[in-house]
């Protein structure tokens, strides 16, 4: 029983992270039906910008507890400036195309960003550690583990709710439920769907910017820190379904869990075992826990 | 594949009790009927009448609820379309299935390479010289041949996509043809063609199909079309044959002029 | 596809990669062979995109075909290159036939997506195999060819030609290919699955067939990349690997089975001549021109576009 708490604990804060990192994606598949690579770039970008910005708050003698502001207002800022002109500028145009084509541009331009990273901040690893100490510590089973790890905890439930809360209860939340269900529709309805287009790209870029600005603190931020974190993403939402709120929290659950219990039982199998699960859902079930249409199958 | 094949005693194609059912929709009730070798038969009937469901359940698109399908004496019933397309039962469809980015030819190709392919593995790897099962030429030559038939060979070489509807129906029987088939299920194969020449297509598709010893079986809306075409006519509705003899007969019983043909627009 | 032109091009490009390639200097030999190693798998997605289908995990059959080379060398001592191909393309046909029973029954963007996770696994297996060497993996012998054994100053070239006669072959095959019964219904399949069924024909057998051909022409590329390079690392099984084929793939086009390997060679150029201009941009330089593929060479995504499904 001992053995199993720590199994639970970093289960839980590691699920807590692959649904804030997965979140965008599969928000972005469902209403744009498109896969976006460059979600990995946001995250990032999130990530370097929290890192960037909060070291230079931090070595300028502000308060450390001002740095939390600093480290998800520099992410989202970032997210929010970038999105638009993708989407805008070279997406936009894609649109009408098949889906491997738009995957493709997206494809390209995580190529593209990668170096703009580099470009932008050079090679040399940030580190930020502080903010990751500062809120101490707490003990689960004689184990201590970092406060800072429930921060994406909460943030994973409270993003999860507000999602929830602006799909199903205000207007604009049917209104996207109407042009997902049917964007020609929509059109004709006299909806606005290029603006959803861009809102919701918007909102995923920033998703995936924030779970890199929170993840900041916690490593050293490198280029190419992205790279992981679009597969990993994948197998989330794939295993929830694409497209699927509901899905992306529970796939993140199953993953962090599994993944938690291989390091901790059989750490060969870290890796392989969460792109099984990931298979094993395609070969099973295809749409996933619970995925949006039934996929074509012969 | 089948080309002549042996000759059978009795219908080449026997429905008995043939039933199928979606949700409360009865699209077919106890159909029975028995197709004679090399005749021409005309179903017609409204539309959700249990036409195209017949015609699905036939070539194995559709599994029967109950009933039996029975071809030249072998029990077919269940069999999906791939392997009632290789026993000899082709069809034509009301929205005509073509490979649209190939050309004429190409599509026509494609069709006979699955023939070859078929008849054995010698055939799996063959490049095309090998004469083709049932027919006595080299492939280049027979896809010649249907096309001409079918009076597409001046567009062989437009990509399929790209041809007015009354050619993209005459390539999707054409494909329907290759294999030589011994029974040929078209649905609607004139509608898109202008009325003056519907009797002038349909003349060349029988002409076409009936060289080859085929039987076909045609849903056709156009009576018209039937009369003159057609041998034996059959009408549906509500998923049952209401009639079944000679088109004058079918089509001036009450019944089938209150259900089937009062339902149609009265032809020009 | 070019009928008549394109044995005598291959043909033309394999003599002039023989008797040229004694010239270059050796740097301009290695990149020249993996350009090559890694046109044999863009080759092989090519195969598979004419069907339709896209492959995200064309890079499970390249490390696998290295490590069967790898492992083979190690075991029997030896870097004989025929013995390591062969290897490779016994281990790739056998996978590839097995997880083609699942693999051959999707389409579209989840045959992607199960092809990416089955070469996410081949990685994980590999990152954590101590006796393969996790993420360093291990080196190969030097190489040979059936008891030659070339000295330091030849063997640049010895691999180079091994792997222009390799890729010629491969590329008259499938070009070959294409013209039986079974290569023409790949387009067939991609625009209209249901009318291939009801002319008489598997299409996921079919798929099955390719698949297995697409896995044993990517596997031939990881070999002969293994005896270049002469190292083997989990990395060749990760999903920018894989990214990096479907690149090629797109750049070049299905035009002609020569096609992959000029854009083999385009990208490896660009690649080299972008990364020597200044190693933080040579990414951009790509994804820029894939970019610009996209917007303005539909024909190198000319599969992709013709993409069709007619209303049943």
């Amino acid at each position: 029983m001992a053995q199993l708490l720590p199994v639970a604990v970093d289960g839980v804060v590691y699920s807590a992270w692959l649904f804030i990192s997965a979140l965008g994606l599969t928000l972005v598949y469902g209403v744009m039906r498109m896969i976006n690579i460059t979600h990995g770039s946001f995250y990032a970008l999130g990530a370097y910008a929290a890192a960037a910005f909060t070291g230079a708050w931090l070595r300028a003698g502000f308060p450390p507890w001002s740095s939390y502001g600093v480290l998800l207002g520099s992410a989202v800022a970032v997210a929010l400036v970038i999105a638009p002109l993708i989407e805008r500028g070279i997406l936009r145009r894609m649109y009408g195309r098949d889906e491997a084509v738009v995957l493709l541009a997206t494809y390209a331009l995580f190529l593209i960003l990668e170096d703009v990273i580099k470009l932008v901040w050079g090679v040399n690893p940030y580190f930020i550690a502080e903010p990751y100490g500062l809120l101490g510590s707490f003990s689960v089973g004689g184990l201590s583990y970092p406060v800072y790890d429930l921060l994406f905890v909460g943030f994973a439930g409270a993003a999860g709710l507000v999602l929830a809360v602006v799909l199903q209860r205000t207007r604009a939340g049917k209104l996207l439920l109407t042009v997902i269900e049917d964007p020609e529709l929509a059109r004709a309805m006299g909806i606005d769907v290029g603006r959803f287009y861009l809102v919701t790209f918007a909102v995923g870029a920033v998703l995936a910017a924030i779970a890199g600005g929170l993840t900041a603190p916690t490593v050293s931020v490198v280029p190419g820190l992205g790279v992981d974190v679009i597969v990993l993403s994948f197998s989330v939402v794939v295993i929830g379904g694409l497209g699927s709120l509901r899905g992306a929290a529970l796939g993140a659950l199953i993953v962090g869990v599994v993944r938690s219990a291989a390091v901790h039982y059989a750490p060969q199998l870290e890796l392989f075992v969460i792109y099984l699960v990931m298979a094993m859902v395609l070969a099973l079930r295809p749409r996933g826990l619970f995925g949006l249409a039934e996929p074509r199958r012969i | 594949m089948s080309g002549a094949g042996v000759a059978v005693d009795g219908p080449i194609l026997e429905v008995r009790g043939l039933s199928k059912r979606f949700g409360a929709v009865a699209a077919a009730q106890d159909i029975d009927v028995g197709i004679a070798e090399r005749s021409v038969v005309g179903l017609i009937g409204a539309n959700g009448a249990g036409k195209t469901t017949f015609i699905n359940m036939v070539t194995g698109y559709l599994k029967p609820d109950a009933g039996r399908i029975t071809y030249a004496s072998r029990d077919i019933t269940g069999l999906g379309p791939r392997a009632t397309a290789r026993l000899g039962i082709a069809r034509s469809f009301q929205i005509p299935q073509l490979y649209g980015s190939l050309t004429v030819l190409e599509n026509v190709m494609v069709g006979l390479g699955i023939v070859v392919r078929n008849a054995g593995l010698g055939g799996f790897f063959a490049r095309g010289r090998p004469h083709v099962p049932g027919y006595d030429a080299p492939e280049g030559e027979v896809a010649e041949r249907l096309l001409a038939a079918f009076s597409l060979l001046d567009c062989r070489n437009e990509p399929a996509r790209a041809l007015a509807g009354g050619l993209r129906k005459l390539l999707d029987i054409a494909l329907a043809m290759i294999g030589r088939p011994r029974i040929l299920l078209l649905d609607e194969p004139t509608s898109g063609v202008s009325t003056e020449e519907k009797f002038a297509v349909m003349a060349m598709i029988l002409g076409a199909v009936r060289a080859e010893g085929a039987t076909v079986l045609f849903v056709e809306h156009d009576m018209e079309v039937v009369e003159r075409s057609a041998e034996r006519v059959l009408a549906f509705y509500d998923g049952r044959i209401i009639a079944d003899g000679e088109p004058r007969a079918v089509l001036d019983d009450p019944g089938v002029q209150r259900r089937v043909v009062g339902a149609v627009p009265e032809p020009r | 596809m070019k009928r008549d032109r394109t044995p005598r091009a291959v043909g033309a490009a394999l003599l002039a990669l023989l008797a040229g390639g004694m010239l270059l200097p050796p740097w301009l030999q290695f990149l020249l062979t993996i350009a090559l190693a890694q046109g044999l798998v863009a080759l092989s997605l090519a195969l598979l995109l004419r069907a339709g289908l896209l492959s995200f995990g064309q890079a499970l059959y390249y490390c696998l075909g290295a490590y069967a080379a790898g492992v083979a060398g190690q075991l029997w001592h030896t870097g004989d290159m025929v013995v390591q191909m062969a290897c490779a393309c016994a281990a790739a046909a056998l996978t590839a036939w097995v997880l083609g029973y699942l693999l051959a029954r999707y389409r579209g963007i989840y045959f992607g997506l199960l092809s990416l996770a089955l070469s996410m696994i081949l990685y994980g297996l590999l990152v954590k195999s101590e006796a393969l060497g996790s993420t360093d993996g291990f080196n190969i012998p030097r190489p040979s060819v059936l008891g030659l054994h070339p000295q330091e100053s030849t063997v640049r070239y010895v691999v180079l030609a091994v792997a222009a006669v390799v890729s010629a072959g491969a590329a008259l095959a499938v070009h070959r290919y294409l013209e039986t019964p079974l290569g023409r219904l790949a387009p067939a399949i991609r625009d209209n699955e249901i009318r291939v069924e009801y002319m008489g024909a598997s299409a996921r057998a079919a798929v099955h067939v390719k698949y297995v051909i697409a896995a044993v022409l990517a596997a031939l590329g990881g070999a002969i990349a293994a005896a270049t390079v002469g190292h083997i690392d989990p990395d060749m099984a990760y999903w920018t690997t894989s990214g990096e084929f479907v690149f090629i793939a797109i750049l070049a086009g299905t035009g002609s089975v020569l096609a992959p390997f000029l854009g083999a060679i385009v990208y490896g150029l660009i690649h080299s001549v972008a990364y020597g201009l200044s190693p933080n941009t040579w990414q951009l330089t790509l994804g820029s021109a894939l970019l610009l593929v996209i917007a303005f060479l539909p024909e190198g995504l000319w599969s992709l576009g013709a993409h069709r499904r007619s209303p049943s």
